[in-house]
Protein backbone atom coordinates (compact mmCIF):
# COMPACT_ATOMS: atom_id res chain seq x y z
CA UNK A 1 0.00 0.00 0.00
CA UNK A 2 1.04 3.58 -0.58
CA UNK A 3 1.21 4.71 3.05
CA UNK A 4 0.99 8.43 3.84
CA UNK A 5 2.17 9.59 0.45
CA UNK A 6 3.67 12.82 -0.84
CA UNK A 7 0.44 13.33 -2.71
CA UNK A 8 -1.50 13.27 0.52
CA UNK A 9 0.81 15.82 2.16
CA UNK A 10 0.86 18.19 -0.75
CA UNK A 11 -2.91 17.93 -1.07
CA UNK A 12 -3.27 18.84 2.58
CA UNK A 13 -1.01 21.87 2.18
CA UNK A 14 -3.01 22.92 -0.84
CA UNK A 15 -6.27 22.69 1.11
CA UNK A 16 -4.82 24.69 3.98
CA UNK A 17 -3.63 27.29 1.57
CA UNK A 18 -7.07 27.55 0.03
CA UNK A 19 -8.77 27.77 3.40
CA UNK A 20 -6.33 30.45 4.49
CA UNK A 21 -6.90 32.62 1.46
CA UNK A 22 -10.69 32.41 1.93
CA UNK A 23 -10.32 33.27 5.61
CA UNK A 24 -8.03 36.19 4.82
CA UNK A 25 -10.34 37.73 2.32
CA UNK A 26 -13.26 37.47 4.75
CA UNK A 27 -11.61 38.43 8.03
CA UNK A 28 -10.70 41.84 9.35
CA UNK A 29 -7.06 42.93 9.60
CA UNK A 30 -7.21 42.55 13.35
CA UNK A 31 -8.57 39.02 13.17
CA UNK A 32 -5.99 38.23 10.52
CA UNK A 33 -3.19 39.12 12.92
CA UNK A 34 -4.68 36.99 15.70
CA UNK A 35 -5.97 33.94 13.89
CA UNK A 36 -3.32 31.41 13.03
CA UNK A 37 -3.95 28.97 10.22
CA UNK A 38 -4.85 25.74 11.96
CA UNK A 39 -5.09 22.22 10.67
CA UNK A 40 -8.66 20.98 10.22
CA UNK A 41 -8.51 18.68 13.22
CA UNK A 42 -7.54 21.36 15.74
CA UNK A 43 -10.11 23.45 17.56
CA UNK A 44 -11.32 26.53 15.71
CA UNK A 45 -12.17 29.48 17.98
CA UNK A 46 -15.92 29.92 18.34
CA UNK A 47 -16.73 26.44 17.03
CA UNK A 48 -17.76 23.95 19.68
CA UNK A 49 -16.12 20.57 19.40
CA UNK A 50 -16.78 17.23 20.98
CA UNK A 51 -14.58 14.20 21.51
CA UNK A 52 -15.63 10.97 19.89
CA UNK A 53 -13.94 7.58 20.26
CA UNK A 54 -14.51 4.71 17.90
CA UNK A 55 -12.65 1.82 16.41
CA UNK A 56 -11.66 2.19 12.79
CA UNK A 57 -10.29 -0.81 10.91
CA UNK A 58 -9.31 -2.47 14.19
CA UNK A 59 -7.57 0.53 15.76
CA UNK A 60 -9.05 2.72 18.50
CA UNK A 61 -9.25 6.38 17.43
CA UNK A 62 -10.21 9.44 19.42
CA UNK A 63 -10.77 12.80 17.78
CA UNK A 64 -12.27 16.14 18.75
CA UNK A 65 -14.69 17.28 16.09
CA UNK A 66 -17.00 20.10 15.18
CA UNK A 67 -20.35 18.41 15.85
CA UNK A 68 -21.39 18.99 12.24
CA UNK A 69 -18.70 16.64 10.96
CA UNK A 70 -20.15 13.66 9.16
CA UNK A 71 -18.62 10.23 9.65
CA UNK A 72 -17.42 10.53 6.05
CA UNK A 73 -15.56 13.79 6.67
CA UNK A 74 -14.13 12.46 9.94
CA UNK A 75 -12.69 9.46 8.09
CA UNK A 76 -11.35 11.42 5.14
CA UNK A 77 -10.30 14.77 6.54
CA UNK A 78 -9.36 13.90 10.10
CA UNK A 79 -8.18 10.28 9.95
CA UNK A 80 -6.88 10.65 6.38
CA UNK A 81 -8.60 7.46 5.26
CA UNK A 82 -9.34 8.80 1.80
CA UNK A 83 -10.35 5.45 0.32
CA UNK A 84 -13.95 6.22 1.23
CA UNK A 85 -15.24 8.66 -1.36
CA UNK A 86 -17.59 11.63 -1.28
CA UNK A 87 -19.93 11.53 -4.24
CA UNK A 88 -23.27 13.29 -3.79
CA UNK A 89 -22.94 13.87 -0.01
CA UNK A 90 -26.72 13.32 0.22
CA UNK A 91 -27.15 9.55 0.53
CA UNK A 92 -28.05 9.04 -3.10
CA UNK A 93 -24.93 7.54 -4.69
CA UNK A 94 -23.36 5.10 -2.21
CA UNK A 95 -19.72 6.14 -2.87
CA UNK A 96 -19.31 6.80 0.87
CA UNK A 97 -20.49 3.34 1.97
CA UNK A 98 -18.67 1.96 5.00
CA UNK A 99 -19.50 -0.88 7.39
CA UNK A 100 -20.44 0.31 10.90
CA UNK A 101 -21.29 -2.24 13.57
CA UNK A 102 -21.33 -4.90 10.86
CA UNK A 103 -23.84 -3.06 8.64
CA UNK A 104 -23.29 -1.01 5.53
CA UNK A 105 -24.31 2.62 5.84
CA UNK A 106 -23.90 5.89 3.95
CA UNK A 107 -21.17 7.62 5.98
CA UNK A 108 -22.24 11.00 4.56
CA UNK A 109 -25.70 10.76 6.16
CA UNK A 110 -24.59 10.29 9.75
CA UNK A 111 -22.68 12.47 12.20
CA UNK A 112 -19.37 11.18 13.54
CA UNK A 113 -20.46 11.99 17.11
CA UNK A 114 -23.35 9.54 16.69
CA UNK A 115 -20.80 6.71 16.46
CA UNK A 116 -19.26 6.83 19.95
CA UNK A 117 -17.97 3.31 20.71
CA UNK A 118 -18.83 2.00 17.24
CA UNK A 119 -16.63 -0.26 15.08
CA UNK A 120 -16.14 1.00 11.56
CA UNK A 121 -14.62 -0.80 8.62
CA UNK A 122 -13.59 1.17 5.54
CA UNK A 123 -12.11 -0.07 2.27
CA UNK A 124 -8.65 0.29 3.86
CA UNK A 125 -9.72 -2.16 6.55
CA UNK A 126 -10.94 -4.81 4.13
CA UNK A 127 -7.61 -5.39 2.44
CA UNK A 128 -4.41 -3.90 1.05
CA UNK A 129 -2.94 -4.02 -2.47
CA UNK A 130 -0.62 -6.80 -1.26
CA UNK A 131 -3.30 -8.69 0.61
CA UNK A 132 -6.62 -7.99 -1.02
CA UNK A 133 -10.00 -8.98 0.33
CA UNK A 134 -11.57 -11.59 -1.98
CA UNK A 135 -14.12 -8.99 -3.08
CA UNK A 136 -11.37 -6.55 -4.02
CA UNK A 137 -9.56 -9.28 -5.98
CA UNK A 138 -12.79 -10.21 -7.77
CA UNK A 139 -13.44 -6.58 -8.76
CA UNK A 140 -9.94 -6.45 -10.28
CA UNK A 141 -10.38 -9.79 -12.04
CA UNK A 142 -13.79 -8.94 -13.49
CA UNK A 143 -12.95 -5.31 -14.27
CA UNK A 144 -15.74 -4.14 -11.97
CA UNK A 145 -14.97 -0.47 -12.53
CA UNK A 146 -13.72 2.09 -15.00
CA UNK A 147 -12.82 5.35 -13.26
CA UNK A 148 -12.81 3.66 -9.83
CA UNK A 149 -14.43 6.47 -7.87
CA UNK A 150 -17.47 4.47 -6.75
CA UNK A 151 -15.43 1.29 -6.24
CA UNK A 152 -14.61 1.49 -2.50
CA UNK A 153 -18.31 2.03 -1.78
CA UNK A 154 -19.30 -0.74 -4.19
CA UNK A 155 -16.91 -3.19 -2.51
CA UNK A 156 -17.93 -2.32 1.07
CA UNK A 157 -21.56 -2.63 0.01
CA UNK A 158 -20.98 -5.93 -1.80
CA UNK A 159 -19.24 -7.49 1.22
CA UNK A 160 -22.19 -6.48 3.41
CA UNK A 161 -24.76 -7.67 0.84
CA UNK A 162 -23.42 -11.23 1.00
CA UNK A 163 -23.69 -11.12 4.81
CA UNK A 164 -27.27 -9.81 4.53
CA UNK A 165 -28.27 -12.69 2.23
CA UNK A 166 -26.58 -15.16 4.60
CA UNK A 167 -28.53 -13.63 7.50
CA UNK A 168 -31.77 -14.24 5.56
CA UNK A 169 -32.70 -10.58 5.13
CA UNK A 170 -35.19 -10.37 2.25
CA UNK A 171 -35.15 -7.80 -0.55
CA UNK A 172 -37.69 -6.14 -2.83
CA UNK A 173 -37.26 -8.94 -5.40
CA UNK A 174 -37.36 -11.88 -2.97
CA UNK A 175 -40.35 -13.89 -4.23
CA UNK A 176 -41.19 -15.69 -0.98
CA UNK A 177 -40.80 -13.67 2.23
CA UNK A 178 -40.80 -16.85 4.31
CA UNK A 179 -38.03 -18.59 2.36
CA UNK A 180 -34.28 -17.93 2.52
CA UNK A 181 -33.28 -15.39 -0.14
CA UNK A 182 -31.30 -16.81 -3.06
CA UNK A 183 -28.08 -15.50 -4.60
CA UNK A 184 -29.56 -14.65 -7.97
CA UNK A 185 -28.39 -11.89 -10.29
CA UNK A 186 -31.71 -10.08 -9.74
CA UNK A 187 -31.16 -10.20 -5.96
CA UNK A 188 -27.63 -8.81 -6.24
CA UNK A 189 -28.71 -6.02 -8.56
CA UNK A 190 -31.61 -4.98 -6.35
CA UNK A 191 -29.46 -5.06 -3.21
CA UNK A 192 -26.69 -3.04 -4.89
CA UNK A 193 -29.07 -0.36 -6.21
CA UNK A 194 -27.86 2.12 -3.59
CA UNK A 195 -24.42 2.18 -5.26
CA UNK A 196 -24.43 4.16 -8.46
CA UNK A 197 -21.68 3.64 -11.07
CA UNK A 198 -21.75 6.37 -13.70
CA UNK A 199 -19.26 4.46 -15.83
CA UNK A 200 -21.86 1.68 -15.95
CA UNK A 201 -19.68 -1.22 -14.85
CA UNK A 202 -22.71 -2.92 -13.33
CA UNK A 203 -22.56 -6.24 -15.17
CA UNK A 204 -18.90 -6.73 -14.25
CA UNK A 205 -19.64 -5.73 -10.65
CA UNK A 206 -22.41 -8.33 -10.53
CA UNK A 207 -20.01 -10.96 -11.90
CA UNK A 208 -17.40 -10.11 -9.28
CA UNK A 209 -19.90 -10.39 -6.43
CA UNK A 210 -21.31 -13.60 -7.87
CA UNK A 211 -17.86 -15.16 -7.93
CA UNK A 212 -17.17 -14.27 -4.31
CA UNK A 213 -20.58 -15.60 -3.35
CA UNK A 214 -19.38 -18.96 -4.66
CA UNK A 215 -21.59 -19.34 -7.67
CA UNK A 216 -20.11 -20.00 -11.12
CA UNK A 217 -20.40 -16.88 -13.31
CA UNK B 1 -24.78 23.27 7.80
CA UNK B 2 -25.68 25.69 10.62
CA UNK B 3 -23.96 24.96 13.92
CA UNK B 4 -25.92 23.32 16.71
CA UNK B 5 -25.45 21.99 20.21
CA UNK B 6 -25.71 18.25 20.74
CA UNK B 7 -26.68 15.91 23.53
CA UNK B 8 -27.33 12.23 23.96
CA UNK B 9 -30.58 11.45 25.75
CA UNK B 10 -30.83 8.67 28.33
CA UNK B 11 -34.56 8.00 28.47
CA UNK B 12 -37.57 8.86 26.31
CA UNK B 13 -38.95 11.21 28.98
CA UNK B 14 -35.54 12.94 29.29
CA UNK B 15 -35.38 13.35 25.53
CA UNK B 16 -38.85 14.93 25.40
CA UNK B 17 -38.02 17.20 28.35
CA UNK B 18 -34.78 18.28 26.66
CA UNK B 19 -36.73 19.14 23.53
CA UNK B 20 -39.04 21.35 25.57
CA UNK B 21 -36.03 23.20 27.07
CA UNK B 22 -34.71 24.16 23.63
CA UNK B 23 -37.14 26.05 21.43
CA UNK B 24 -35.43 24.92 18.24
CA UNK B 25 -34.49 21.34 19.04
CA UNK B 26 -34.80 18.24 16.88
CA UNK B 27 -34.47 14.57 17.73
CA UNK B 28 -31.99 12.68 15.61
CA UNK B 29 -32.09 8.91 15.13
CA UNK B 30 -31.09 7.51 11.71
CA UNK B 31 -30.48 11.02 10.42
CA UNK B 32 -30.96 9.96 6.80
CA UNK B 33 -33.53 12.69 6.09
CA UNK B 34 -32.73 15.28 8.77
CA UNK B 35 -29.01 15.56 7.93
CA UNK B 36 -29.81 15.79 4.24
CA UNK B 37 -32.07 18.76 5.01
CA UNK B 38 -29.60 20.29 7.47
CA UNK B 39 -26.86 20.29 4.83
CA UNK B 40 -29.19 22.28 2.58
CA UNK B 41 -30.19 24.51 5.52
CA UNK B 42 -33.84 23.63 5.02
CA UNK B 43 -33.76 22.28 8.57
CA UNK B 44 -31.71 24.47 10.95
CA UNK B 45 -32.12 23.07 14.46
CA UNK B 46 -30.14 24.90 17.15
CA UNK B 47 -29.99 21.76 19.27
CA UNK B 48 -29.86 18.06 18.38
CA UNK B 49 -31.01 15.39 20.80
CA UNK B 50 -29.50 12.05 19.82
CA UNK B 51 -32.08 9.40 20.75
CA UNK B 52 -30.14 6.40 19.47
CA UNK B 53 -29.27 5.27 23.01
CA UNK B 54 -32.88 5.02 24.20
CA UNK B 55 -33.18 1.22 23.84
CA UNK B 56 -36.36 1.57 21.78
CA UNK B 57 -35.06 -0.94 19.25
CA UNK B 58 -37.08 -4.04 20.13
CA UNK B 59 -40.06 -5.66 18.41
CA UNK B 60 -42.31 -7.25 21.04
CA UNK B 61 -45.26 -9.61 20.68
CA UNK B 62 -48.26 -8.23 22.58
CA UNK B 63 -50.71 -10.22 24.72
CA UNK B 64 -53.54 -9.28 22.32
CA UNK B 65 -51.68 -10.91 19.43
CA UNK B 66 -50.38 -7.64 18.03
CA UNK B 67 -46.84 -6.33 17.70
CA UNK B 68 -45.13 -3.38 19.37
CA UNK B 69 -42.38 -1.90 17.21
CA UNK B 70 -39.86 0.29 19.05
CA UNK B 71 -39.37 3.73 17.52
CA UNK B 72 -35.69 2.99 16.84
CA UNK B 73 -36.16 -0.35 15.07
CA UNK B 74 -34.26 0.07 11.81
CA UNK B 75 -36.17 -0.41 8.56
CA UNK B 76 -33.99 -3.44 7.67
CA UNK B 77 -34.76 -5.17 10.98
CA UNK B 78 -38.47 -4.47 10.78
CA UNK B 79 -38.70 -5.79 7.21
CA UNK B 80 -36.70 -8.91 8.14
CA UNK B 81 -38.53 -9.75 11.38
CA UNK B 82 -40.08 -13.23 11.07
CA UNK B 83 -43.39 -12.15 12.62
CA UNK B 84 -43.67 -9.16 10.29
CA UNK B 85 -42.85 -11.29 7.24
CA UNK B 86 -45.41 -13.91 8.24
CA UNK B 87 -48.30 -11.81 9.59
CA UNK B 88 -47.81 -8.30 8.18
CA UNK B 89 -46.28 -9.02 4.78
CA UNK B 90 -47.53 -5.73 3.33
CA UNK B 91 -45.26 -3.93 5.81
CA UNK B 92 -42.14 -5.95 4.92
CA UNK B 93 -42.86 -5.42 1.23
CA UNK B 94 -43.36 -1.68 1.63
CA UNK B 95 -40.14 -1.25 3.62
CA UNK B 96 -38.13 -3.25 1.10
CA UNK B 97 -39.52 -1.14 -1.74
CA UNK B 98 -38.12 2.01 -0.13
CA UNK B 99 -34.66 3.62 -0.22
CA UNK B 100 -31.46 1.52 -0.47
CA UNK B 101 -29.92 -1.18 1.68
CA UNK B 102 -27.56 1.35 3.27
CA UNK B 103 -30.37 3.77 4.13
CA UNK B 104 -32.67 1.03 5.46
CA UNK B 105 -29.87 -0.02 7.82
CA UNK B 106 -29.92 3.47 9.36
CA UNK B 107 -33.50 4.70 8.97
CA UNK B 108 -35.82 4.11 11.91
CA UNK B 109 -39.53 3.35 12.27
CA UNK B 110 -40.33 6.73 13.85
CA UNK B 111 -38.07 8.64 11.48
CA UNK B 112 -39.72 7.04 8.48
CA UNK B 113 -43.11 8.35 9.65
CA UNK B 114 -41.60 11.82 10.04
CA UNK B 115 -39.96 12.05 6.62
CA UNK B 116 -40.39 15.37 4.86
CA UNK B 117 -41.65 15.62 1.31
CA UNK B 118 -39.22 15.30 -1.61
CA UNK B 119 -40.98 18.13 -3.50
CA UNK B 120 -38.14 19.79 -5.45
CA UNK B 121 -39.47 23.24 -4.58
CA UNK B 122 -39.35 22.38 -0.87
CA UNK B 123 -35.71 21.41 -1.44
CA UNK B 124 -34.81 24.57 -3.38
CA UNK B 125 -34.35 27.40 -0.89
CA UNK B 126 -34.51 29.96 -3.73
CA UNK B 127 -38.13 29.02 -4.38
CA UNK B 128 -41.23 29.98 -2.44
CA UNK B 129 -42.66 27.11 -0.38
CA UNK B 130 -45.44 27.33 2.20
CA UNK B 131 -44.06 24.27 3.93
CA UNK B 132 -40.55 25.66 4.29
CA UNK B 133 -41.47 29.34 4.68
CA UNK B 134 -45.16 29.67 5.60
CA UNK B 135 -46.93 32.34 3.59
CA UNK B 136 -44.29 32.52 0.83
CA UNK B 137 -46.41 30.69 -1.74
CA UNK B 138 -46.17 27.40 -3.61
CA UNK B 139 -43.88 27.12 -6.62
CA UNK B 140 -45.06 23.59 -7.39
CA UNK B 141 -48.54 24.81 -8.32
CA UNK B 142 -47.96 25.95 -11.88
CA UNK B 143 -44.43 24.49 -11.83
CA UNK B 144 -43.12 21.04 -12.64
CA UNK B 145 -45.59 18.94 -10.68
CA UNK B 146 -45.62 15.53 -12.33
CA UNK B 147 -44.65 13.92 -8.98
CA UNK B 148 -47.15 15.81 -6.86
CA UNK B 149 -50.43 15.11 -5.09
CA UNK B 150 -53.64 14.50 -7.02
CA UNK B 151 -56.00 14.32 -4.08
CA UNK B 152 -56.36 15.98 -0.67
CA UNK B 153 -54.07 18.88 -1.66
CA UNK B 154 -54.78 22.58 -1.16
CA UNK B 155 -54.16 25.99 -2.70
CA UNK B 156 -51.18 26.23 -0.34
CA UNK B 157 -49.41 22.92 -1.03
CA UNK B 158 -49.52 19.95 -3.40
CA UNK B 159 -46.65 17.97 -1.89
CA UNK B 160 -46.83 14.21 -1.32
CA UNK B 161 -45.70 12.16 1.65
CA UNK B 162 -42.72 10.06 0.53
CA UNK B 163 -43.01 7.06 2.88
CA UNK B 164 -43.79 3.54 1.71
CA UNK B 165 -43.80 2.13 5.25
CA UNK B 166 -46.53 4.51 6.39
CA UNK B 167 -48.82 3.44 3.54
CA UNK B 168 -48.60 -0.19 4.66
CA UNK B 169 -49.09 0.83 8.30
CA UNK B 170 -52.24 2.71 7.28
CA UNK B 171 -53.79 -0.52 5.94
CA UNK B 172 -52.76 -2.26 9.16
CA UNK B 173 -54.45 0.38 11.37
CA UNK B 174 -51.19 1.01 13.22
CA UNK B 175 -51.14 3.20 16.32
CA UNK B 176 -48.34 5.65 17.17
CA UNK B 177 -47.27 5.83 20.84
CA UNK B 178 -45.62 8.99 22.16
CA UNK B 179 -44.29 10.66 25.28
CA UNK B 180 -44.55 14.40 25.91
CA UNK B 181 -42.13 16.68 27.75
CA UNK B 182 -44.24 16.47 30.95
CA UNK B 183 -43.90 12.68 30.85
CA UNK B 184 -47.50 12.06 29.73
CA UNK B 185 -47.96 9.36 27.12
CA UNK B 186 -50.63 9.07 24.46
CA UNK B 187 -51.58 7.02 21.42
CA UNK B 188 -52.42 8.41 17.98
CA UNK B 189 -54.13 6.24 15.32
CA UNK B 190 -52.10 6.46 12.13
CA UNK B 191 -55.17 7.77 10.29
CA UNK B 192 -54.89 10.92 12.43
CA UNK B 193 -51.10 11.10 12.61
CA UNK B 194 -50.39 12.80 9.27
CA UNK B 195 -52.24 15.98 8.39
CA UNK B 196 -53.55 17.22 5.06
CA UNK B 197 -51.87 20.48 4.00
CA UNK B 198 -54.87 22.86 4.21
CA UNK B 199 -53.64 26.36 5.02
CA UNK B 200 -50.84 25.08 7.26
CA UNK B 201 -48.71 22.68 5.16
CA UNK B 202 -45.80 23.20 7.57
CA UNK B 203 -47.81 21.40 10.27
CA UNK B 204 -47.37 17.85 9.04
CA UNK B 205 -48.25 15.63 11.98
CA UNK B 206 -50.30 15.51 15.17
CA UNK B 207 -47.14 15.71 17.30
CA UNK B 208 -46.77 18.69 19.60
CA UNK B 209 -43.49 20.49 20.41
CA UNK B 210 -41.09 18.12 22.10
CA UNK B 211 -43.34 15.07 21.73
CA UNK B 212 -41.32 11.92 21.01
CA UNK B 213 -42.53 8.77 19.25
CA UNK B 214 -41.66 5.75 21.40
CA UNK B 215 -43.32 2.92 19.45
CA UNK B 216 -45.75 1.93 16.75
CA UNK B 217 -48.17 -0.86 17.56
CA UNK B 218 -49.92 -3.15 15.09
CA UNK B 219 -53.23 -4.79 16.00
CA UNK B 220 -53.40 -8.58 15.85
CA UNK B 221 -52.96 -10.00 12.33
CA UNK B 222 -56.04 -10.08 10.09
CA UNK B 223 -54.76 -12.68 7.62
CA UNK B 224 -55.42 -12.25 3.91
CA UNK B 225 -53.06 -11.77 1.01
CA UNK B 226 -50.63 -8.90 1.58
CA UNK B 227 -49.38 -6.96 -1.44
CA UNK B 228 -47.40 -3.76 -1.87
CA UNK B 229 -47.01 -2.67 -5.48
CA UNK B 230 -44.88 0.41 -6.16
CA UNK B 231 -44.62 2.13 -9.54
CA UNK B 232 -41.64 4.43 -10.01
CA UNK B 233 -39.38 5.92 -12.66
CA UNK B 234 -36.67 3.30 -12.13
CA UNK B 235 -36.90 -0.28 -10.91
CA UNK B 236 -35.21 0.34 -7.57
CA UNK B 237 -34.19 3.14 -5.22
CA UNK B 238 -36.73 5.77 -6.26
CA UNK B 239 -39.79 7.36 -4.70
CA UNK B 240 -43.24 6.20 -5.79
CA UNK B 241 -45.24 7.75 -8.58
CA UNK B 242 -48.05 5.70 -7.13
CA UNK B 243 -48.04 2.74 -4.79
CA UNK B 244 -50.77 0.40 -3.63
CA UNK B 245 -50.82 -1.36 -0.27
CA UNK B 246 -53.54 -3.99 -0.08
CA UNK B 247 -54.72 -6.74 2.21
CA UNK B 248 -57.27 -8.89 0.38
CA UNK B 249 -59.28 -11.69 1.96
CA UNK B 250 -60.49 -14.83 0.15
CA UNK B 251 -64.00 -13.43 -0.24
CA UNK B 252 -62.63 -10.38 -2.04
CA UNK B 253 -63.10 -7.95 0.85
CA UNK B 254 -60.12 -6.12 2.29
CA UNK B 255 -58.27 -2.88 2.81
CA UNK B 256 -56.35 -0.63 0.45
CA UNK B 257 -54.21 2.50 0.75
CA UNK B 258 -52.26 4.51 -1.82
CA UNK B 259 -48.87 6.18 -1.64
CA UNK B 260 -47.50 8.92 -3.89
CA UNK B 261 -50.88 10.59 -4.45
CA UNK B 262 -51.45 12.74 -1.36
CA UNK B 263 -49.93 14.58 1.59
CA UNK B 264 -50.49 11.45 3.69
CA UNK B 265 -51.03 7.73 3.13
CA UNK B 266 -54.34 7.74 1.25
CA UNK B 267 -56.98 5.39 2.57
CA UNK B 268 -60.72 5.98 2.33
CA UNK B 269 -62.77 3.40 4.21
CA UNK B 270 -65.63 3.67 1.68
CA UNK B 271 -63.13 2.58 -0.99
CA UNK B 272 -62.30 -0.56 1.00
CA UNK B 273 -65.98 -1.49 0.79
CA UNK B 274 -65.77 -1.42 -3.03
CA UNK B 275 -62.92 -3.96 -3.23
CA UNK B 276 -65.17 -6.89 -4.25
CA UNK B 277 -66.41 -4.74 -7.16
CA UNK B 278 -62.95 -4.21 -8.63
CA UNK B 279 -60.37 -1.53 -9.25
CA UNK B 280 -62.58 0.96 -11.05
CA UNK B 281 -65.09 1.12 -8.22
CA UNK B 282 -62.32 1.42 -5.62
CA UNK B 283 -60.49 4.15 -7.54
CA UNK B 284 -63.73 6.12 -7.95
CA UNK B 285 -64.01 6.32 -4.15
CA UNK B 286 -60.30 6.98 -3.54
CA UNK B 287 -60.22 9.79 -6.07
CA UNK B 288 -63.56 11.45 -5.34
CA UNK B 289 -62.76 15.17 -5.39
CA UNK B 290 -59.32 14.63 -6.90
CA UNK B 291 -57.75 17.71 -8.48
CA UNK B 292 -54.82 16.55 -10.57
CA UNK B 293 -52.66 18.96 -12.55
CA UNK B 294 -52.14 18.60 -16.29
CA UNK B 295 -48.78 16.93 -15.61
CA UNK B 296 -49.86 14.42 -12.97
CA UNK B 297 -53.35 13.43 -14.14
CA UNK B 298 -51.74 10.19 -15.32
CA UNK B 299 -51.56 9.13 -11.67
CA UNK B 300 -55.34 8.55 -11.60
CA UNK B 301 -55.28 5.94 -14.35
CA UNK B 302 -51.89 4.57 -13.23
CA UNK B 303 -53.25 4.02 -9.70
CA UNK B 304 -56.42 2.35 -11.02
CA UNK B 305 -54.43 0.01 -13.24
CA UNK B 306 -51.94 -0.79 -10.48
CA UNK B 307 -54.88 -1.53 -8.21
CA UNK B 308 -56.28 -3.81 -10.92
CA UNK B 309 -52.98 -5.67 -11.12
CA UNK B 310 -52.88 -6.02 -7.33
CA UNK B 311 -56.43 -7.43 -7.19
CA UNK B 312 -55.62 -9.90 -9.97
CA UNK B 313 -52.48 -10.98 -8.10
CA UNK B 314 -54.51 -11.37 -4.90
CA UNK B 315 -56.86 -13.81 -6.60
CA UNK B 316 -53.75 -15.93 -7.26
Amino acid sequence: MQGPSDFELSRRKLLLGTAASVAFSAASAEARAQTPVVPAQAAVPGIATMKVSFNVNGAPREIALDMRTTLLDALREHLHLTGTKKGCDHGQCGACTVIAGGRRINSCMTLAVMHEGDSITTIEGLGTPENMHPMQAAFVKHDGFQCGYCTPGQICSAVAVLDEIKAGIPSHVTADLDAAPQLTNAELRERMSGNICRCGAYSNIAEAITEVAGRPT
Amino acid sequence: MKSFTYERANSPADAAAAAARHADAKFIAGGTNLLDLMKLEIETPAHLIDVNGLALDKIESMPDGGLKIGALVRNTDLAADKRVRRDYGVLSRALLAGASGQLRNMATTAGNLLQRTRCPYFYDTNQPCNKRRPGSGCAAIGGFNRQHAVVGASEACIATHPSDMAVAMRTLDAVVETVRPDGATRTIPIAEFHHLPGNTPHVETALSQGELITAVTLPKPIGGTHIYRKVRDRASYAFALVSVAAIVQRDGTGRVALGGVAHKPWRIESADAQLPRGAKAVAAQLFAGAKPTRQNAFKLSLAERTLGAVLTEAKG
